[in-house]
């Protein structure tokens, strides 16, 4: 972690990345995932910062659910908590603290649900990557699951 | 073959130069697109998953057709160091045999499952021809999830074998031997009355494609060689090649080769089910391995079954008989309309066809000509469809293209002759420049061949590539067969020997298993989330709950480990991503490392053994931060007192680092 100081990421970026000419590069796509993501990524234009790309939009925030944020913490402790602290503090990605913020409800469930198209074209992201050299990983959530996580990350940040 | 050095460089470009060098009628063998035809641009899949055998070095090899390109290595009866099959706590019982852990095989054959006599893209079976077992591969994940040792056997080669709908697998002995429950402590010169030759019937469960060795029969002690189903109207009955009906036991190329004829055997499968149901056959007391690999456990198990029911001749005497068939066949193959079934004599000079219909006319009116050990000999032109004459030299093997096509090789005179199954005439042959044996045709043997493309695998080659020492690389060559002629497209390397091969088309395979959910993960010691990662000590065995994500280990250091103990690293990998895997090395260890799936759990044991610091690593390169994932495990002299802690640094300043206290159980 010696390259890694600044914990100052205003933003989320939950993984590790690979650089361009590493074995990996954390997406493997297949023929038909591939052109998808070249034809959301190509159309920079048509990219929506405040939204990310996924199928998520108008997100419902209005009432606080502490029911779906306890499942959201189970979920953060299998799947996200080797890489993301609840505090502000980075340790593989930065510190969930404050995310909610900084970020729209659609934006973080598109992200978490679809890491690597968004990092691919998100200004906020590639700056991200940039600092962390770290991609974050694609986890698996289920929309259901990517809104307990937000449900939780909302309740870090004080929601009630 | 008098063109093999014009061949020594192997390139598709040397083939185009010299194709009017090669034997009489194969001026046509390489056209100027082939490299065309073969070539599978970045980004774009190969049509068809070919699955090849990988004869003694006991794998199964996949490659991709029609590039020729080796996709992966799939280990069934030999251990794999790249990810510690047959090595890790989890898999090491895959390989238990009644004669204890055998970790290799020469392995032969392979079937696909099949539906309705076309394949289905659930299941491949591989048998192990040495110390006899057959394998099942699931192909949602490329690995072996189950295998049977068959008793009552030796060189199990007429396997593995498939009714249409998958009902049963075969394995027939290729060595007679006495049965598990006759002492084999007989002198060899009672061959003839104490050894038998029997044929296994395994069932496969509809669902979930697990094995049963449902029944034998104990044929006449004579070679079986291999074998095929019919289908369709023929769908009730197998076929197996026989030799060595002279019953010698000594200098088999000269005594085994005497009779004029040797036999394909015909048993009704159906009936034989249906005598078993009935209560007909005897317990045979014995011992043989089942091993299976439990998906949402990611382990294997191992259970010693004690008994099989084994039918006699007798019992048998209206499901089984003998077509006697020119000297000592070997391939045994059934067309896809299920009415022909070729014998290939590899010591005589045609090819016998034989008509199912006409067997069973035969049967009916009693034709037959005698008996052999018991078993009714059906008279050879009531059954035979016809004789394919001059068809080459040494016939072995013969597929199908759907198109009322069969394609046999001949591995003395070292070519592919295609003939028509119905007026058996010779329409093409076409060098091969390597002595060939077994031949494929993606779905070649069922009942809906894909018939695009043949691949012909040598048994002995020369000359093909860059010479590699006294072993030369083996080989394959594939060939267009969508013309009228056969059209030579490429030559790639194999692992030897080839013994044989299925193909399907790669879109068949849609609903492969990408990763495996953690949710799902039920083995014993997963540990979900870092949070449960701990160190527990049960007298001198220490288990370490361990997780791997880009790019840590969960504890990333470990201290109070003992010379004398035995320590278990069960690593789960939490990534839930496409081809993230995680390696786990540590220095030292005996037995190999780990390459563990996303959310899967592996374990390696690992015995040190002298004091000392010893540090862990990923062996995958997994993030831009994969060489930072590391770690180190102290170990301290046999009953020293140092306490058992363990930490993951995830402060900059180590002193920090939060440091826990092992269990002690
Ligand atoms: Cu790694």
């Amino acid at each position: 972690m010696k390259t890694i100081h600044s914990i100052a990421a205003a933003f989320l970026a939950l993984g590790l990345v690979s650089c361009g000419g590493d074995k990996k590069t954390d997406s493997v796509p297949t023929a038909s995932t591939e052109t998808t993501a070249t034809a959301e990524s190509s159309g920079t234009n048509a990219y929506d910062p405040k939204r990310g790309i996924g199928k998520h939009e108008n997100v419902d925030v209005s009432t606080f659910d502490p029911a779906m944020a306890a499942e959201g913490r189970k979920l953060a402790e299998v799947k996200c908590t080797s890489c993301h602290k609840p505090t502000e503090e980075k340790l593989v990605g930065p510190g969930w603290k404050g995310v909610t913020q900084r970020q729209t409800p659609e934006w973080i469930m598109n992200f978490i649900t679809n890491p690597d198209p968004m990092i691919d074209v998100d200004p906020e992201l590639q700056k991200q990557l940039e600092l962390c050299l770290v991609r974050m990983p694609n986890q698996g959530l289920n929309d259901t699951e990517a809104r307990q996580i937000l449900e939780y990350m909302r309740e870090i940040d004080g929601a009630k | 073959m008098k063109s093999l050095k014009f061949f020594g460089l192997g390139s598709v470009m040397a083939l185009l130069l010299v194709s009017g060098c090669k034997p009489k009628g194969t001026e046509t063998a390489v056209t100027g697109d082939a490299a065309e035809r073969v070539y599978v641009a970045p980004g774009k899949y190969d049509e068809y998953y070919n699955f090849v055998s990988g004869g003694f070095n006991g794998q199964v090899n996949v490659y991709g057709l029609p590039s020729g390109r080796l996709l992966k290595v799939l280990p069934v009866f030999s251990q794999n160091p790249e990810n510690g099959y047959g090595y890790s706590e989890e898999t090491k019982p895959m390989l238990e045999t009644s004669h204890g852990f055998i970790p290799w095989d020469d392995q032969h054959h392979l079937s696909l499952s099949q539906t309705n006599g076309e394949v289905d893209g659930r299941w491949l079976f591989a048998n192990a021809n040495n110390t006899p077992r057959v394998a099942r591969l699931d192909l949602k994940t490329f690995k072996t999830v189950e295998i049977l040792e068959i008793p009552n056997s030796a060189g199990n080669h007429s396997s593995p074998f498939l009714t249409e709908n998958t009902e049963y697998v075969v394995a027939g002995t290729r060595f007679a031997v006495p049965t598990d429950d006759q002492s084999g402590d007989v002198p060899i010169e009672s061959f003839k009355s104490n050894f038998k030759g029997v044929l296994s019937f395994i069932g496969i469960d509809k669902q979930s494609g697990e094995m049963d060795l449902s029944f034998q029969i104990e044929a006449p002690g004579i070679n079986f060689d291999l074998s095929h189903a019919g289908k369709k109207k023929s769908g009730d009955w197998f076929f197996f090649s026989c030799y060595n009906s002279e019953k010698a036991n000594t200098l088999l190329e000269v005594n085994a080769s005497q009779n004029d004829k040797d036999f394909i055997m015909a048993v009704n499968w159906k009936k034989a089910a249906e005598l078993v149901k009935a209560g007909k056959g005897r317990k045979v007391t014995t011992e043989y391995a089942h091993n299976k690999f439990d998906e949402s456990t990611h382990t294997a198990t191992s259970t010693m079954k004690k008994e099989v029911i084994v039918l006699s001749v007798e019992d048998m005497k209206d499901a089984m008989f003998m077509i006697p068939c020119p000297k000592s066949p070997h391939g045994c193959d059934v067309d896809p309309t299920g009415e022909y079934i070729v014998g290939s004599g590899k010591l005589a000079a045609l090819i016998p066809v034989f008509s199912f219909d006409k067997m069973i006319k035969a049967i009916a009116d009693k034709n037959f000509a005698g008996e052999f050990d018991g078993v009714k000999v059906i008279k050879y032109e009531a059954a035979l469809h016809g004789e394919v004459q001059k068809p080459g030299l040494g016939p072995l093997h013969t597929e199908f293209d759907g198109k009322g096509n069969a394609y046999t090789s001949m591995f003395v005179s070292s070519e592919v002759v295609k003939w028509n199954i119905k007026d058996l005439k010779v329409l093409d042959r076409q060098p091969t420049f390597y002595s060939v044996g077994h031949l494929m045709i993606p779905g070649g043997d069922s009942a809906k061949p894909f018939g695009k493309y043949l691949v012909a695998y040598n048994k002995i080659t020369k000359d093909r590539y860059l010479p590699t020492g006294p072993e030369l690389a083996q080989s394959a060559q594939l060939y267009d067969i969508s013309g009228d002629k056969m059209k030579l497209l490429l030559d790639f390397p194999t692992f030897g020997e080839p013994h044989y091969a299925q193909a399907l088309p790669g879109d068949m395979l849609k609903d492969q298993v990408k990763f495996f959910r953690i949710e799902d993960n039920k083995h014993p010691y997963a540990t979900k989330g870092e949070a449960e990662s701990k160190v527990v000590r049960e007298g001198n065995k220490v288990h370490v709950y361990m997780t791997s994500i880009r790019s840590h280990f969960a504890p990333d250091n470990i201290e109070g480990i003992r010379v004398g103990d035995e320590v278990y690293f069960h690593v789960t990998n939490l990534e839930q991503d496409w081809d993230i895997p995680h390696g786990f090395a540590i220095k030292g260890a005996q037995n190999a490392e780990l390459l563990i799936m996303p959310g899967e759990t592996c374990t390696l044991k690992w015995m040190p053994k002298k004091p000392g610091m010893y540090p862990m690593y990923c062996t995958d390169f997994c993030s831009a931060l994969h060489q930072e994932m590391q770690g180190y495990v102290r170990v301290s002299p046999a009953g020293s007192n140092t306490p058992l802690i363990y930490s993951l640094n995830n402060k900059k300043d180590n002193a920090q680092s939060p440091v826990k206290a092992g269990e002690t159980k």
